[in-house]
């Protein structure tokens, strides 16, 4: 399992989840991805997203002003 | 046991794609969405520009499609290949800048390259006859089927029985008697389906989708053109457009100048690429300058940027000028009264 971070500051949605989507077609199904945003969109978009492709949100993080989700790539990723 | 099909449906978050690729669910068909980001799309990252601090984002559309209809969502980049889509449309420009049926054209040729490079075996979009002027209309739906280059693997399932039978209905893949036959600019047929589906909320169908199909945008992309000299453009620059007052006093150089809290936080992320201005003196909007404007424009800019602030009714105002290597400059002004300022300026 591998865990890789996504820099998507500066992008907005649905850019970010673009990003996402691209990376995690990389990924191997269990490897980890945080991705980092600036857009508050990606709270609601990114779980979204996840839910219909079969991916697990495991933390969201907005203290540090910016917007943090980590996620788990699903069986089908 | 015959493979089940699969088809491909355009999301483009409103009801009637909704309503189509529900259609062909039924039919036990196989369906995941597409949906294409041009950079000119209403949905998504222009709500968060003007989002206001504690006010919920809303939701991306067609994301939302999908969760309702338990379909997986492939959500495409396509800002640099339409950049030919709108620059030089072979089918023109719709009220304003829309190339609407271009737009759908190239969408559904990149629906048929997605459709082959995933085994998938049609594609369906939520298109009706006569909904919309200038590419939803019974010339146009051969038009966008022969120019896409997906033919009959093109169907249209809120419309099938008023158009001729394409490859899925030949096959008996999907039953079309019970596809539909909707015309006209009426919305009832789709509400009384989608109340059929047991849809109780969807997008509202008026306003479109596109920021091309609305007249103060597509100004304001005339004068980008008209002023750089051609045509070609950045995704910042179509993100520009969407934000702040565009006022352009003289050829040479135009101000964006933010109207709330949202755009002053998003125009912040610019200051590396643009001169900006703000007031030091009162409260008052940041101000980005797009051109090449000299030490007496700088002044003009500092006056329209201060009749934006709190101190308009003040004798000076005190403004910071920012350049994008990091130098700074102080400016002293007296704000411009609306009347100082000529209607052409504003784009």
């Amino acid at each position: 399992m591998s865990r890789q971070l996504l820099n998507a500051r500066r992008l907005l949605c649905p850019l970010p989840v673009i990003r996402t989507q691209d990376k995690v077609k990389q990924m191997q199904p269990g490897d980890q991805l945080e991705i980092i945003c600036t857009d508050p969109g990606v709270m609601q978009d990114i779980p979204a997203w996840c839910r219909i492709n079969g991916h697990t949100v495991l933390a969201t993080d907005t203290q540090t002003g910016e917007y943090r989700i980590i996620l788990q790539v699903g069986d089908n990723g | 046991m015959a493979q089940q099909k699969k088809a491909v449906a355009l999301i483009s978050g409103g009801l009637d794609s909704m309503l189509a690729a529900k259609t062909i669910m039924e039919q036990g068909i196989q369906v995941e969405g597409l949906n294409f980001f041009t950079g000119f799309c209403v949905e998504g990252h222009t709500h968060a520009i003007r989002q206001k601090e504690g006010v919920r984002p809303k939701r991306n559309n067609a994301l939302w499609v999908a969760e309702q209809l338990g379909i997986k969502l492939h959500i495409v980049d396509v800002i640099e290949e339409y950049k030919t889509v709108l620059i030089n449309p072979k089918h023109g420009y719709g009220a304003n800048l829309n190339p609407c049926l271009d737009c759908k054209i190239f969408m559904v040729n990149k629906a048929g390259q997605w459709l082959k490079e995933n085994n998938f075996d049609f594609i369906i979009t939520g298109e009706v006859i006569g909904q919309r002027p200038m590419s939803q209309r019974k010339q146009t739906m051969p038009i966008i089927a022969r120019e896409s280059g997906a033919d009959d693997v093109l169907l249209r399932p809120l419309c099938a029985k008023n158009l001729p039978e394409t490859l899925p209905e030949r096959e008996g893949w999907v039953d079309r008697s019970k596809l539909h036959g909707f015309s006209g600019r009426s919305r009832k047929p789709q509400m009384e389906l989608a109340q059929r589906f047991g849809f109780d909320d969807y997008a509202q169908p008026a306003g479109g989708c596109c920021f091309l199909t609305d007249a103060a945008y597509s100004s304001k992309l005339v004068d980008l053109w008209q002023n750089r000299g051609h045509k070609n453009y950045e995704l910042d620059d179509v993100m520009l457009l969407k934000v702040g007052r565009h006022i352009r006093p003289k050829a040479h150089f135009k101000l964006i100048v933010s109207r709330e809290e949202g755009e002053d936080r998003f125009l912040q992320g610019y200051k590396n690429d643009f001169i900006s201005l703000f007031c030091t003196s009162h409260n008052g909007p940041l101000t980005l300058i797009d051109g090449t404007p000299n030490a007496e424009d700088l002044t003009l800019a500092g006056q329209i940027t201060a009749r934006y602030g709190q101190g308009r009714g003040a004798e000076q105002v005190d403004l910071r000028v920012r350049f994008p290597d990091g130098r700074e400059k102080t400016l002293q002004v007296k704000p411009l009264t609306p009347e100082q300022m000529p209607k052409e300026w504003f784009v």
